[in-house]
């Protein structure tokens, strides 16, 4: 297990009420899924935003290993390494 | 020392000559890939009142420095022309000087080209006023007259006349973009003035369409402003965005959005891409094609109750400013055809941090609507997501 893997996940605006404000929170894990299992301690509440109840992301948030969208790469099985940025971006419609 | 008639002679005995019949048999589009470049030497007035076809125009005071940019193969056969034979002689001088090896002077110039009835065509110039007003374009070799003129045939499309399609409108105008069709329903509020700088206190409780084009027939009356005083529908959608070269999307929820990216889709339309959150900015192009599209990035809208939109989240006023500047920017060099593309590319703005992020986007082969089986063939129309429940805790 490599729960010592620790990356930083960026936060976006709408869902930075999980993280109590804070846009960039560290997470540990060897998979992206494994990250945002351990953000979920820290930011309660925010799993459910960014994944379906089976743990696939969402169809309206991307997320990305420093700027790679991970479905491209093996999706939430996609592994990070310490010191990796993983983006969670979902969409945004406002424009007025 | 020589006088310039025995200067010409011996220049003229230097250099080779050929007839505009030769010339015109040469430049048929059947010789294709055989026919040489054909340059036009003659000053601007001169070249205003017409030109051979296909010519490229380099001013003879110009021709030394541009040339290696124009025609870079010194092999190439090229024929320089102007208005009477003497000054395209001079002119093969100088580029056989610079090593051209394979240049000839047309005799009798552009006036016996138009004597034996030859077809000419007119060129699109900038005039005085256009050139004054367009000097600081018409200066960047990127951009240039050739550049300016584009812009001046363009035709923008922005989606909303709001946050985004505010600044946006402003530069596009500002830079001479022919035609700016603008899409929006609403009506001025006292609310929008914090960041919609496109309207004026004086215009609240006017249609929007009507105050922006105001304030951008002040700003440029030469260009032609077109107002849709609507909502994007699936009914309509198709309708207003084929007559448009580019568009630029500054709407405010996810419905319109699906409904600008699938109508360019089909009608193979640039789609610049701009959003904003509170203080957090999105932006890219969106390109049929040559990218990914918008439900290449989501494919599908986000359910209402998650979806807060800008009247209720709240936005810093300078934000959209900067993201629609930055879409204008993009609308610009698409049109131009200047720089490097944002497709594939989409760039983050945080105004707390002021930090910039830049991720890879890609076609997704199973997108609905632009992958290699769109199961999306026709506009559909969402239910309103612009919510104003707050988000879930």
């Amino acid at each position: 297990m490599s729960a010592t893997t620790t990356v930083n996940v960026k936060i976006p605006t709408p869902l930075r009420n999980f993280s109590q404000g804070r846009d960039l929170v560290p997470a540990n894990g060897a998979t992206v899924r494994e990250v945002i299992d351990d953000l979920e301690k820290s930011c309660r509440g925010i799993r459910e935003r960014v994944c379906e109840a089976d743990g696939k992301i969402r169809s309206y948030v991307r997320v990305f290993v420093n700027d790679e969208d991970i479905r491209f790469l093996k999706a939430a099985e996609t592994p990070v390494k310490a010191g990796d940025t993983v983006t969670i971006l979902p969409a945004i419609a406002g424009g007025r | 020392m020589a006088t310039f008639k025995e200067y010409i002679r011996q220049v003229k005995g230097q250099i080779r000559e050929v007839t505009p019949d030769d010339v015109a048999r040469r430049v048929q589009p059947s010789n294709g890939g055989g026919a040489p470049v054909v340059i036009d030497v003659r000053e601007k007035d001169e070249y205003a009142q017409g030109f051979v076809p296909g010519a490229t125009w380099i001013p003879r005071g110009f021709l030394e420095p541009k040339i290696e940019e124009a025609v870079p193969d010194k092999n190439r056969e090229i024929v320089l022309y102007c208005a009477g034979g003497t000054r395209s002689a001079l002119a093969a001088k100088a580029l056989g000087d610079l090593g051209y090896a394979n240049v000839v002077s047309m005799s009798g110039g552009f006036g016996k080209w138009k004597e034996l009835g030859l077809p000419f065509a007119m060129p699109k110039i900038l005039d005085e006023r256009q050139t004054a007003r367009y000097s600081r374009h018409v200066l960047i070799p990127e951009v240039g007259e050739r550049g300016q003129l584009k812009l001046l045939d363009s035709k923008v499309l922005l989606i909303g006349a709001g946050g985004l399609g505010s600044p946006a409108a402003f530069y596009l105008a500002a830079a001479g973009v022919g035609r700016l069709g603008i899409v929006d329903s609403d009506v001025v509020d006292e609310s929008n003035l914090q960041r919609q700088i496109l309207h004026r206190t004086s215009g609240v409780g006017m249609p929007k369409t009507d105050s922006a084009r105001q304030t951008l027939r002040d700003l440029n009356p030469s260009i032609d402003i077109v107002p849709f005083q609507t909502r994007l529908t699936k009914d309509n959608a198709l309708d207003i965005v084929r007559a448009f070269d580019v568009v630029v999307d500054g709407c405010d929820n996810f419905s319109t959005r699906f409904l600008v990216n699938d109508a360019c889709v089909f009608l193979k339309k640039p789609n610049v891409y701009g959003s904003i959150f509170r203080f957090e900015g999105q932006m890219t192009i969106f390109v049929p094609g040559e990218g990914p599209c918008y439900r290449c990035l989501y494919p599908e809208p986000t359910p209402a109750e998650l979806a807060p939109s800008c009247q209720d989240a709240g936005c810093l006023g300078v934000l959209p400013g900067v993201i629609g500047i930055l879409q204008a920017t993009e609308a610009i060099k698409r049109l131009i055809g200047a720089g490097t593309s944002m497709a594939g590319r989409l760039l983050t703005y945080d105004a707390l941090s002021l930090s910039f992020r830049e991720y890879k986007i890609r076609r997704d082969p199973s997108c609905p609507v632009c992958g290699d089986s769109p199961t999306i063939t026709k506009l559909v129309e969402y239910e309103e997501s612009c919510a104003t429940a707050p988000p879930r805790q």
